[in-house]
Parts: C-alpha cells; structure tokens; sequence
C-alpha cells in the first residue's frame, strides 16, 4: 500500500465512522420510548391500601414570609411578538406576607400505603408565555396534560435527576401533550427553550396527600389516615422546611410555616 | 551541515542561501500562488468566526434545544422556521454551519485540483472531517440534551477548526507562496517554538475549562485559574518574540497581535464573570450585558487561539531551533549558517 493509498483510506474510514455514529444518533431518537403517559408508569402498580373515610383528617395552614417582599423581576418577552402576558417572574411570590407557590407535602409517615393514581389528568397550560401554574403537584404515573394557548410555539423540556429528560414543541392550537413522571422526585424543573423565562416545577409524589399554596399563602391536605408525619414545605428559591404533626381521627390540625429572605 | 528542526526540503534550500546582516533567508519551495483559492480560504476562515459567534449566542441565549430535532429542523430539512425566541438563534447557527460546510466542501475539491504542496491537500481533508464531526457533535448535543463533555467538545472543536481554516488562508496566501522567508536560528532554550506550543497548549486547556463551564459541567474557578497561567505563558512568548525577532515582520506582528488580544481577553473575561456570575446568577433570563460580555469573550478567545497558531506556524517557518548536540559552535552563528 503507499502513502497516497492509505491517506485516502484513513479518509475515507474517517467518514464511514462518522456517518456511522450520526445513523447511531438518528436511530436513538426513533428508538426512545413513545411519548404516551404508560411510557413511564411502573409496570404493575400494587392494590391501593384502604384508608377508612369515617378517620380521615385534615391538615391545613398558611406560609408566611419573614421579611420584606421581594420585588418581583420583570421579564423581557420583546423577543417573540406572540407573547404578551404579564411580564413579571414568579420564583418569590410574596402578597401582604403570604408566600404563594409552596409545595407542601407528606414527606413520611405513611409507611408502606398504596394509592390509587387518579385518572384525570393534571393540566398545565401555557399562555402569555408563561406555564400555568407555576408550581404543579401530581402523583408518579398521573397524566400531566400539556397545552399550548399561546399564537407561538412553545417547548417544553423537563430536566429531571430521577426521571427521563424530553424535550419537545408544540405549536399554537397543536393538540394537548400527555405525559407521566414514573418516579418520585420534587421540584422537577421544566422550562421552555423558545423562551428562557418560561420556568416551572413538577412535583411528582406517590400520594394524593400534597398541595400548593395559593396567593394567600394557604394550603390544606385532605383525607389523611390518623398517625405521625413529617410535613415538608418546599420553595423553589427558599428550600425546604420540614414539620413532625400528630393527626388523631377526623382530626383538622393547622400547621403553618414561614420562610426567611434567601441569604445574598 | 547544518542540522536543525526543518524538513528536508527546506534543508535544501539551506545549503546555499544568500547572507543577511542578521540572518539567512530560504527560498521558498516552487508553488503558485492562486487568487481565487486563497479568497475562498479567507472567506472559509471569515465565515468560521461567524459560526463561532452565532454559536456563541446560542449557549448564552440559552436556546440550544430550541430546535429539538436533528439533522431536521421542526421536522423539515429545508424549511426555514418562523425565527422567534431560541429558534433565531439555534436556526440561524445550523444555516450558518450548513455554509460552512458547504464551502469547506468546495475548498477542499479546490485544494485537491489545484494544490501542489500535498501536505496541504491533506490538510484540506483533515479540515472536511473536522467539519462532518463538528456537525455530528452538534446533533449528538441537541439529541442528547446538551451533555457538558460533547457541548464542550463541540465548541473545543469549533476552535480547532477555526485555526485550520485561518492556517489554510495563511498557507495559500501570496506572502506564504512567494516570499523568502528569512531565518534565524533560536539557540535560547526553552526555544521560542517550544514557547509557542506551550501557549497553544495553555490556550487549549483554557477552551476546555471555559466550555466546560459554560455547558454546566464544571465550576468558573478552574478557568479563572487557568487565566493566570495563560496570561504568563502568552506574555513571556511574545516578549520573547519582541525582544530576540523584532527584524522579523512575520514573528512580530502576530506576537502583537496575541499579546493586545491576551489583554482585551483578560477584560473581557473579567466583564464575563461580574455579568454572569456576580450579578446574573439568578436572573430570570439571559440579559443583554451577559449575552454580549461572554460572547465576546468566546469570540476573541477563538481570535486569541487562531493568532497564537500563527505565530507558532511563523516561528516554525522564520525561527528554527538550532540543535546543540548536532550543531558545532561556529555554525550556530547565523552569518555562518
């Protein structure tokens, strides 16, 4: 073989190797799971554990924040002529003290209790370009119905640690994206490529027993079987804070919470 | 004999070169220069750096999974999206690269037809596989969600590619072509091409530490760290070059060019980091002054990089190193050589 010979044969495995991976790539996308809501639900989910609804209590109360207000960042949306909501960020919601957007969940206590996923779907909705509600709250294997009302395409990305990363767009009036979390994970952030301040959080559980404050600040959580619990109160910015609560049968016990000013 | 780091056909043409006051010149190998070529190489080299700032404002805009396909685009292979939000940006890098790969394509027919120096007809090969795997990088990051070692590698390999193509333009230039180089020889050690190399090596690193940054793969502080390392290295080369080669237009020129480069970097660098992480770290989305410091920041950095090769070519070409073991003490005067 001389030299010319073999420049050109380096060459031209070179490129096979390269067409090679890129057919690699093309083919992993064709090969990833179908975006249908089974696609990541476990393969069988165990019998709901019966919760006697004549025991059942309630936990309710209202995060505070302990400090001034932050002022809510503005946002920029001049770069897409189809977005025209209300520009200001939403990661600290603070309205006379009250802190809006807290997930608030039962981080232990329930053992080994089974529940059943609901069957209708969560819905998370975007318009004015931006995702409504901000914080979403929804059970390991639960639909999550995702819908485009703006006149742009938005595109939504999930970037879990615990559950698989997608990534995909919607143009306006396209049908409603179906989606499941398979796996426990709170504060999942999605956020939309077209438009870097469209953030949100999903918070995937595997109870019914969770909720997210409103602009009041106030939450309640229905349903609980008597016993000892831990109350997690988690802020996208601020952390989380957690609470030990006893509930006794038909019990309504208020829990409340605040959050201090994130430290600069 | 004079026995020194040159390849065999400049030794030829060592063996009679006409004597200069300070130094020897070489003639230059029998090559002709090509107009049309050269502009095509000029324009390739132009157009990189295009691709390098479009790319640039993707990862700052933060829109690289704007367009969530590849090689499609939305699906389509020609369709040109409405370009709104991340999609300007993401779309317009692809239809960039497209061109770019385009002419690499046409340079490197070109160069196989017309060139007779097949060293660089092979370069012109390496610089078509360089393109075809930067594209490939930059599907395989937008099919695998922006992993921190393939952006990284993506944007490293953008650079490298931007040199080839910068060192392409040189080699079919006039000057390249046609002029005697002038040489003398570096008997000082480390050796001013030794310098040279560890610049680009420092200069590599620091690519890598900065995109690995910028792809979330890596903390600020080991590039910051690395800037000092390369500021010294870069100045101590082109003192080096000022101070022993000033007679030499094409070793001082570059070197003037890398040091006023290391220091617009150094600013830029430091504006990049009060933009982005003293003051932007929790910004609600990509601002202006952070888009534009770091852009400029990436852009100057891959202009830093491509001078610095530069000057490493000219050094080669105009500063051999002298060899002590090989070379007796009277021929290492120049006039002697």
């Amino acid at each position: 073989m001389n030299k010319k010979t073999g420049w050109i044969e380096i060459t031209v495995g070179m490129l096979a190797l390269c067409a090679l991976l890129a057919l690699a790539a093309c083919s992993k996308k064709e090969e990833a799971p179908a975006a249908s809501p089974m696609a990541d639900q476990p393969a069988m989910a165990p019998a709901a554990t019966p919760i006697d609804p004549a025991t059942v209590a309630t936990i309710n109360g209202t995060v505070k924040f302990d400090g001034p207000a932050p002022k809510a960042s503005k946002i920029d949306m001049s770069q897409d002529p189809g977005c025209k909501g209300m520009n200001e960020a939403e990661n600290v919601v603070v309205n006379g003290g009250d802190l809006a957007n807290v997930f608030v969940y039962v981080k232990d206590g329930l053992g080994n209790r089974t529940f059943d996923v609901p069957k209708d779907p969560v819905v998370l909705d975007q318009s004015g370009c931006k995702y409504h509600p901000h914080i979403l709250g929804v059970m390991a294997g639960q639909t999550v119905q995702i819908k485009n009302d703006d006149p742009t395409t938005h595109n939504i990305h999930p970037t879990p640690k615990d559950n698989r990363e997608w990534n995909e767009s919607q143009p306006p009036s396209s049908p409603a994206i179906e989606k499941s979390f398979a796996r426990e994970e709170i504060m999942l952030p999605v956020k939309c490529n077209q438009h870097p301040w469209m953030k949100m959080y999903i918070n995937v559980v595997k109870t019914p027993f969770y909720a997210v404050t409103g602009k009041d600040g106030k939450y309640e959580i229905k349903g609980l079987p008597p016993g000892d619990y831990t109350i997690a109160f988690v802020q996208e910015k601020l952390g989380e804070q957690d609470q030990k609560v006893t509930v006794a049968a038909k019990d309504t016990k208020t829990v409340d919470q605040s959050f201090k000013p994130a430290a600069e | 004999m004079v026995k020194c780091r040159v390849g065999p056909g400049r030794l030829r043409a060592l063996r009679n070169p006409p004597r200069h006051p300070r130094g020897t010149t070489l003639k230059a190998i029998a090559t002709t220069y090509n107009r049309g070529h050269h502009r095509l190489a000029v324009i390739l080299a132009c157009w990189t750096f295009l691709l390098i700032i479009a790319g640039a404002l993707v990862t700052s805009n933060d829109a690289g999974l704007s367009v969530p396909d590849w090689p499609t685009s939305f699906g389509s292979w020609y369709k040109i999206p409405k370009l709104v939000g991340g999609v300007k940006f993401e779309h317009t890098h692809r239809m960039i690269a497209q061109g770019a790969g385009l002419l690499t394509i046409i340079f490197t027919v070109w160069t196989w037809r017309v060139e007779k120096r097949r060293w660089l007809r092979v370069l012109a090969l390496a610089a078509l596989g360089t393109v075809i795997a930067q594209g490939i990088l930059g599907g395989l990051t937008v099919l695998f969600f922006l992993p921190p070692p393939v952006s990284s590698a993506h944007a490293a390999l953008a650079q490298t590619f931007f040199c080839i193509a910068v060192a392409m333009a040189l080699f079919t230039g006039r000057k390249w072509v046609e002029e005697q180089p002038r040489v003398e020889f570096d008997q000082r050690r480390p050796s001013l091409f030794t310098l040279t190399l560890l610049s680009i090596f420092v200069l590599y690193v620091q690519l890598i530490l900065g995109a690995l940054f910028r792809h979330h793969g890596l903390s600020w502080w080991p590039h910051v760290l690395n800037a000092v390392v390369v500021s010294f290295v870069l100045a101590w080369t082109a003192v080096r070059a000022l101070t022993a080669y000033p007679q030499i237009e094409a070793v001082r020129r570059p070197a003037i060019l890398m040091l006023s480069l290391v220091i617009a970097q150094l600013c830029l660098g430091f504006t990049a980091f009060l933009t982005r992480i003293a003051w932007g770290q929790n910004a609600v989305q990509p601002e202006l002054p952070m888009v534009v410091s770091t852009v400029a920041h990436v852009a100057v950095g891959a202009l830093l990089l491509a001078t610095t090769v530069i000057l490493a070519i000219q050094v080669w070409r105009h500063v051999p190193v002298a060899l002590e073991e090989r070379l007796p003490q009277a021929q290492r005067d120049p006039a002697a050589a």
